[in-house]
């Protein structure tokens, strides 16, 4: 571990050390990769049950005034009109070359009032970025340090979290959220978002109520046969049901056309940073895309390993993010390719620490929660 | 802690453990190295016959968040292979002594061993090596 680097705790880091997890520095952050059960245990009890996330991490940057709502728009790329009070989207904003900043979700909190929670990684860039770009039409705030986050996902979620709280979980429908609220008697927001591909709530607090709130979370999660859950069991959750991770799988120089993310893209919307060099990609048509793809042969792909044409050996593109997939119990992974191989069925090669193993281009999540 | 490393046994700075017994060295990895890697997924070894160096790589193995080399705690040749592995990669977690062992091998220089800790040495080593 470097030394010097300091590396920061989260409000749960003495939590964490009680229920052994082991810790390692995740982007100057003190964060449990897993806890005793391991990661493929962690992995089950969210499919199955719930897990219980540390992501006091995630920055959260307020928007307020009169005009924030036509600063958010200029900022992301999704359509911030259609949002109302309590209602939430998954956006991505952008630089002027059409790269991506940052993915994040957007939260109205009220006509003039909007929350954007954005990767930890990213909060200084994000900050200014947006300050640079819209600070003249609104007032941002950075209140990362005195906002807590905790994730609760699982189809067992929402019955173990009720006997916390009197928000009516049921009717709080997916991408909406309730603020000022109570949960275990810390005064708190509720969303109904995740990163799992499951159902379940991201919880706002202070940092001064979040070790209280976990251990009345970790409580509820444990009766149903949930657990704490780590980064390392966060990222097959994720990856399973195909969701982008910054830094991986989208970054200031992949478009979120090419990421497969033109659904986030609202080019009616308004006129977002980045929308010309979007509207010229999508008119000239995308050079290469990121796919999904599942192992076909022994192997697990990581992020970094070259992907290569089964037929000439030509280099591809790279595989942005691999792993096992508990669930799904296949090895599956994410990369950028040329259009010409982004068709599902393709085979390619992933060439695994010098031994070239063949996957194949599939289409949609990996995984899919049932009923969905 | 004394469980976690059994006096039978020599250790390897890159956390392979070796067994000699009867002119033949067993190989797995040390249950420090299987902590730190988490649920093993899968194990990558080299065939029988192939002959190894001391210090260089002889396979690969995988968890759910890495991959590491295998580094071979004796030079010499593969007469055995542990190919359950292949399907049960999780014995290495929950057996890394026994059930979770990698590969024999004959040795060619059994001086070799001479280079590797005992069990005692290797915790020693740990507690020094703690971040």
């Amino acid at each position: 571990m470097s030394t010097e680097t300091t590396v920061r705790n989260t409000p749960l880091t003495s939590a964490h050390q009680r229920l052994g997890a082991k810790l390692i520095d995740f982007g100057g952050w003190l964060m449990p990769v897993n806890y005793p059960a391991g990661i493929l245990e962690e992995h089950k009890a969210t499919r199955g049950a719930v897990g219980v996330f540390d992501v006091c991490h995630m920055g959260e940057i307020h928007f307020h005034g009169p005009r924030a709502a036509q600063a958010v728009q200029r900022l992301v790329t999704n359509n911030v009109a259609g949002l109302s009070d309590g209602r939430a989207m998954y956006a991505v904003a952008c630089h002027e070359s059409g790269g991506i900043v940052d993915d994040l979700i957007v939260y109205r909190v009220a006509a003039d009032h909007f929350l954007i929670v954005v990767n930890a990684s990213n909060i200084a860039k994000d900050y200014q970025h947006f300050v640079a770009n819209v600070g003249s039409l609104c007032e941002i705030s950075d209140e990362s340090d005195s906002t807590a986050l905790i994730a609760f996902q699982g189809p067992k979620a929402q019955t173990a979290l009720a006997p916390l709280t009197n928000v009516d979980l049921a009717s709080l429908r997916s991408f909406h959220f309730v603020p000022g609220r109570q949960v275990a008697g810390v005064s708190a927001w509720i969303a109904r978002t995740g990163y799992t591909g499951e159902d379940g709530f991201e919880i706002f607090c202070s940092p001064a109520d979040a070790p209280a709130l976990w251990d009345a979370l970790i409580a509820a999660a444990a009766a149903v046969g949930g657990k704490p859950v780590g980064l390392g069991a966060r990222d097959t959750l994720r990856l399973e049901a195909r969701l982008s991770l910054y830094g991986n799988d989208l970054s200031d120089t992949t478009s979120p056309l090419e990421a497969g993310l033109g659904w986030v893209v609202k080019f009616d919307a308004g006129d977002f940073i980045g929308k010309e060099a979007l509207v010229r990609q999508r008119d000239a048509g995308l050079a290469r895309q990121l796919v999904g793809f599942e192992m076909r042969e022994r192997g697990i792909a990581r992020h970094g390993y070259a992907i290569s044409d089964v037929a000439t050996g030509a280099r591809l593109g790279e595989v942005t993010s691999g792993t096992v997939g508990p669930t799904v119990g296949k090895n599956i992974g994410m990369g950028y390719v040329p259009q010409s191989h982004a068709q599902p069925g393709t085979r390619i090669v992933i060439d695994c620490r010098g031994k070239p193993a063949q996957a194949e281009i599939v289409k949609g999540p990996f995984y899919r929660r049932p009923g969905k | 802690m004394s469980d976690a490393y059994p006096n039978d046994l020599l250790f390897s700075e890159d956390h392979e453990w070796s067994r000699s017994e009867n002119n033949l060295v067993t190989v797995g990895i040390s249950q420090f190295a299987v902590d730190q890697l988490g649920d093993v997924t899968q194990v990558d070894l080299p065939r029988e016959g192939e002959v190894l160096k001391q210090n260089e790589p002889f396979g690969s193995v995988e968890s759910v968040k890495a991959v590491s080399d295998l580094l071979a705690p004796i030079s010499g040749k593969v007469v055995k292979v542990n190919t359950t592995l292949q399907d049960s990669p999780e014995y290495v977690n929950e057996d890394p002594y026994d059930g979770g062992w990698m590969i024999q091998i004959e040795p060619s220089n059994p001086d070799e061993l001479k280079k590797l800790m005992d069990a005692a040495a290797y915790e020693t080593f740990l507690k020094e090596h703690e971040d």
